[in-house]
């Protein structure tokens, strides 16, 4: 038992502790770049999901499973800001980056119909990433379009010799993609609402969740905001810990506007330049 | 060679090309991409003498080429501005300005105070014209009597160039042009983003928490430059024109139209190399009009 003195001291020093990672892992970003990239490949997935494969003509930078990028859509009638995606992909010996895009407006539906060896401007590399230990019970969740940074996080683990156990969810099959990628890196479990694939229900309700034989330690997530919150109250409840990706309305993506910010206990922080990332403990969910 | 120096007043630019408060940070955010020291000068983000969270998410809509924010000043303070930042920054070799906002005439003073002790800083720009702020901001920026009052406030205690900024949200700009510059105004900066809101007709929802915000981008840039060219014809000070410049033939309307340098804002969020390549394009404008000296610009549409 500690003293109330103590438990603030002990308090203070977690979030000194926390604000040095988060400093740490923003120092450790790399130079970020603007850059015209030629789409290699432009894959249509489903009705509303395409896969854009780009090609770096320079020299390949150092990219963190986490990161996105902004991308410039110049042909759209009426939208001019840039839109961020996560980078979904990285092939550092053919040099691309391939970014999941669903389309959801004026924006991404222009973005869709760029075609192959068309350029798209990139600003990249943007933001923190997720940050990796020696846990090896890694669990990632992915839910509808937010399966998107959990590739690449599934292949840098991979690399790192962690086999990381992926729960992808969605709405019914036709709506679960990439799923041989993803089995490339990990044992991949799936779950959708009419249950047309996997178990039926939300993820959050998925068996492996409940199961005592897997003791995950380290949860990496990602989707929509109300299934982000739940995987939350479940690491909390389990006392694991859990990082999740946030995708709030940005206009710049380099920390001058102060759009995109989220409520933590060190008050706003921009999603941006302090995440995408966030560990649950820094948000005040 | 074509001279680019511009003199707003007593200060002096190595171009007319500036970066707008609230879009472009504290600078270092752009340093990957430009030379900061290439530009005219900066303003930094609106500082208040306390820190202020801001208001609450989401606060940016974008809306038909135009941007819609409702950032509400957040900032950590002039203090802390002092301590953290202004080591970092003031170093730069471009002008750097302040831009000021607090919602109490005290509070204006107070923080002007604490700049005019610093030396890299070149001037204050008076944000009598934020919308995002409930109690008041924009309220100074709209009436002619208090646009007077705090602007000799400020007067009384900043001894270097004051540069005020106004609001576009008013039914005669002109007016209250004549009485920041009535108050000792060095410089005029306007405009600052239009009153507007956006709803999401399948939600029914607003897109901002605070329900309205501030139109910025493209959409108000034919406005803007009526306005600038209203006001440099009603004051004597220089003006310094924004509102929508997205490359140099924008910032050479606003000169055109009276503005002596110009700011560039949202294009920032769109192309981080927007400022340099402006300075560039003004003087390609320049050579190719065989024109040798940039200010021969303003003011110089033809009729």
């Amino acid at each position: 038992m500690l003293g109330i003195d103590e438990g603030c001291k002990l308090n203070k020093l977690i979030n000194q502790a926390i604000n040095q990672i988060t400093r740490f892992r923003y120092m450790k970003n790399t130079k970020k770049l603007i850059q015209d990239l030629k789409v290699i490949r432009n894959k249509q997935l489903n009705q509303d999901n395409y896969l854009l494969e780009l090609e770096v003509k320079n020299d390949f930078p150092d990219i963190l499973p986490g990161q996105f990028v902004e991308v410039l859509i110049e042909d759209a009638a009426n939208t001019f800001l840039r839109r961020p995606f996560s980078v979904h992909d990285v092939d550092k010996n053919n040099k691309t980056i391939s970014l999941f895009v669903k389309i959801v407006g004026e924006g991404t539906r222009t973005l869709c119909e760029i075609k192959k060896g068309d350029f798209v401007n990139l600003i990249y590399p943007l933001g923190n990433s997720f940050s990796i230990t020696d846990d090896k019970n890694v669990l990632l969740i992915g839910g509808g379009c937010g399966i998107a940074p959990l590739l690449y996080l599934a292949k840098y683990l991979f690399n790192k010799n962690i086999k990381p156990v992926i729960l992808i969810g969605a709405k019914s099959k036709n709506d679960i993609l990439q799923v041989d990628e993803y089995k490339k890196y990990g044992k991949v479990f799936l779950s959708t609402e009419d249950g047309s694939i996997g178990e039926k229900g939300l993820v959050i309700n998925h068996s492996i969740l409940n199961s005592k034989s897997f003791g995950f330690s380290k949860i990496y997530c990602c989707g929509p905001e109300l299934m982000m919150k739940a995987v939350a109250k479940y690491s909390k409840e389990k006392n694991i810990d859990c990082e999740v990706s946030l995708e709030n309305t940005m206009a710049c993506g380099i920390g001058a506007c102060l759009c995109c910010v989220t409520e933590t206990i060190h008050g706003n922080k921009c999603v941006c330049t302090d995440g995408p990332v966030f560990n649950i403990k820094e948000l005040k969910w | 060679m074509v001279n680019l120096k511009v003199n707003i007043g007593d200060l002096e630019l190595k171009n007319p090309v500036m970066t707008a408060s609230g879009t472009f940070g504290y600078g270092q955010e752009f340093e990957d991409f430009i030379d900061i020291n290439r530009l005219g000068g900066i303003i930094v983000k609106g500082t208040t003498l306390e820190a202020r969270e801001g208001n609450l998410y989401p606060r940016m809509a974008e809306t038909s080429k135009g941007m819609l924010n409702a950032v509400g000043l957040q900032n950590k303070g002039i203090d802390y501005f002092i301590e953290n930042i202004y080591p970092q920054i003031k170093n730069y070799k471009t002008k750097v300005l302040i831009n000021v906002s607090g919602s109490v005439v005290e509070d204006y003073v107070a923080t002007a105070e604490k700049i005019n002790e610093l030396e890299n800083i070149a001037a204050i720009e008076l944000n009598i014209s934020c919308p995002n702020v409930k109690e008041g901001g924009m309220a100074f920026g709209t009436n002619k009597n208090s646009a007077l009052e705090i602007t000799q406030a400020i007067k009384k205690v900043y001894k270097k160039h004051l540069m005020v900024k106004l609001s576009p949200n008013v039914t005669s700009i002109a007016e209250i042009a004549k009485a920041v510059e009535d108050g000792g105004a060095n410089s005029i900066s306007l405009v600052n983003t239009f009153l507007g809101m956006a709803i999401d007709s399948e939600t029914r929802k607003p897109l901002l928490s605070t329900i309205t915000g501030g139109l910025s981008g493209p959409a108000i840039k034919p406005i803007a430059l009526r306005m600038v060219w209203e006001v440099s014809k009603a004051v004597k000070i220089p003006v310094i024109g924004l509102g929508g410049i997205m490359n140099a033939s924008d910032a050479i309307e606003f000169m055109l139209a009276g503005a002596s340098a110009i700011q560039v804002g949202t294009a920032n969020f769109i192309d981080p190399q927007i400022s340099v390549k402006i300075v560039d394009g003004i003087q390609d404008y320049c050579e190719r009009h065989h024109i040798s000296d940039v200010n021969d610009l303003v003011g110089a549409m033809k009729i």
